[in-house]
């Protein structure tokens, strides 16, 4: 039934393309809503009958996983969620896949956040994967929620001296002195690791500038697409890998799966998500090509284009 | 003197910051850590001076009758809902009289902003405002089920607020976010036509990239499609995305000497 519904779906798409494609030979411009109407299908039609890829992670991909991976156990990794439900299709499946592999690895794992919205996401995930995946963890001595802290980079500023200053205790008022985790840390030069999770301002580009150098601490970024090409510059002497959108999302979760057993079962919205992405990007594509034909079509009788 | 003190204090501290970071001393390290603290102040006072001129901006286009005015009140009521959920949260299984709290709490805000934004008679509206606020101290004074939590995140687990956030705070941004599918395949039919070389460059470089991001087309065109696709990144957008970053960069400098130099003004409101 399900094989039925992808074969259908997939003739009507491209049929439907091949159409216009041989429509577009004649000089006819296709209307903005037949091609609403076609990402809705190449939308629609992988996420009703689940077609999903295998992935294979890209190096920018791959050197975040390995760099993580290959942490000594005991290290300390930071997580910002510096985003918002916007962003959170894209960039929460990455901090999911990025808690667990830390947590799993044994690293002692600080959660914040310099985005109001971020909080509420971050309890998403502290509620929804790290408490049922890993009961036997404990709040304050293998990871900590120290929330949200508005003051955008002047936050970052100042938790690269002394994290207390910003953050006295924890998001249920623990004091951090009094946390195991936080004996060992006392400002951002103490962490092994940050991984910037984002998209906007303050963002991974604040980490890297105010805290990753002058701290001297390898930051790691797991972007929106969108954003993902400006980080490149920083790649990879000050960021030491990339994710970018639900395709970065996806080969981190292929990468995780495939890595660790424990993980071959979890939920991979990234994964799942690249179906619906992929077919999108074919259809676009496909009406890039056929706006290009008209375009030449119509230059070729001397109309406007 | 109203105009040349801030300007003087921008100089002052302007110059410090910038010596103080080729001074590794302790003296002026601690002072530059007491500067930060600050940040910490004001950073709470922006977040409290946008909440404020949110309700200011609402309230006063109710009262000017703009555009859309009626979508104000939804706002407004978002607002101060989604504050009082963060603050309080339930204690045991019962929700105890929290639901008729949160509604007289909502009809005292109500109220006020009624009598704020009438031309006519405000006193009913403050009675009944007045009524409604003594019924909702009452109920916190002596409802048990729940509970304020003014210093701690547990406000944050309120299921109401979770159920506000999760079920419509995230598919509203998220609507919205995923209808740009839709424009961007529109305008990319449009927009990416080989009218000239770097037009046909530009069309031929995206190409390449969705490309090497497809698995369907992987099987086709093979590596030879993803290491085109990692030099395009690597290569060509790094290039030109340095020479961006550079560009903003010396151009934060020039703002940062005008700034202290008192060539720019803006930030005082009038230049």
């Amino acid at each position: 039934m399900n094989n039925i519904g992808i074969i259908i779906s997939l003739v009507l798409i491209f049929g439907g393309l091949l159409w216009l494609l041989i429509r577009s030979i004649g000089g006819h411009e296709v209307d903005r809503r037949v091609i609403f109407l076609f990402i809705f299908l190449s939308v629609a039609a992988p996420v009703i009958f689940r077609i999903t890829f295998q992935e294979k992670a890209t190096p920018v991909v791959e050197a975040l996983f390995d760099r993580i991976e290959n942490l000594p156990p005991g290290s300390n990794v930071l997580l910002s969620f510096d985003f918002d439900p916007a962003m959170a299709p894209e960039v929460q499946p990455m901090a999911n896949a990025i808690s667990r592999h830390c947590l799993n690895n044994g690293y002692n794992v600080v959660f914040m956040s310099l985005w109001a919205t971020g909080q509420s996401l971050m309890t998403t995930t502290l509620s929804r994967v790290i408490l049922p995946e890993f009961p036997e963890l404990v709040d304050g001595v293998d990871y900590i929620n120290i929330g949200y802290k508005a003051g955008n980079e002047g936050v970052l500023n100042v938790i690269v001296s002394d994290f207390r200053k910003m953050f006295p205790t924890d998001v249920n008022s623990v004091p951090l002195d009094s946390t195991e985790i936080f004996k060992d840390i006392k400002s951002c030069a103490d962490l092994d690791l940050i991984i910037a999770l984002g998209g906007g301002r303050p963002g991974p580009k604040e980490w890297v500038l105010f805290v990753g150098d002058p701290a001297d601490v390898p930051v790691g970024v797991g972007v929106a697409a969108v954003v993902a090409p400006q980080l490149y510059p920083y790649y990879p002497q000050q960021i030491v890998g990339i994710l970018g959108g639900v395709k970065g999302a996806a080969e981190y979760e292929q990468e995780l799966t495939s890595h660790h057993e424990r993980f071959a079962d979890m939920d991979t919205p990234g994964i799942d998500m690249m179906g619906p992405q992929t077919l999108a990007h074919v259809v676009i594509m496909a009406f890039i090509v056929i706006g290009n034909i008209v375009y030449f079509r119509s230059r070729g009788k001397g109309g406007k284009s | 003197m109203k105009r040349q003190f801030p300007l003087f204090l921008v100089f002052i501290f302007g110059l410090f910051m910038v010596f103080q970071y080729f001074v590794p001393h302790e003296t002026s390290e601690w002072v530059y850590e007491f500067l930060l603290d600050w940040i910490l102040v004001i950073g709470i006072f922006a977040l409290a001076l946008g909440i404020w001129s949110l309700y200011k901006v609402s309230v006063d286009k109710i009262k000017t009758r703009k555009a859309n005015w009626g979508y104000s009140y939804v706002t407004l009521f978002g607002l101060f809902v989604m504050i009082l959920f963060g603050f309080t949260s339930q204690n045991g299984d019962s929700w105890g009289w929290y639901f008729i709290f949160v509604a007289t709490v909502m009809l005292t805000i109500g109220m006020v902003i009624q009598a704020m934004v009438s031309s006519g008679q405000k006193g009913l509206s403050l009675i009944l405002a007045g009524v409604f606020l003594v019924a909702s101290v009452l109920i916190g004074m002596f409802d048990n089920a729940w509970s304020f939590h003014f210093y701690t995140a547990e406000g944050l687990q309120n299921s109401m607020f979770r159920a506000f956030f999760d079920h419509i705070l995230i598919p509203i941004l998220s609507t919205m976010f995923s209808l740009l599918a839709f424009f961007i395949a529109s305008a990319a039919y449009r927009a990416f036509r080989a009218r000239n070389l770097l037009a046909s460059l530009l069309l031929l470089a995206a190409l390449i990239v969705m490309l090497r991001f497809n698995p369907y087309l992987s099987p086709i065109f093979g590596d030879y499609m993803a290491k085109t696709s990692n030099w395009l990144m690597n290569v060509p957008n790094m290039a030109a995305q340095r020479a961006i970053v550079i560009g903003i960069g010396l151009g934060i400098v020039a703002t940062a000497l005008k700034v202290i130099l008192g060539i720019e003004r803006g930030y005082m409101g009038k230049g």
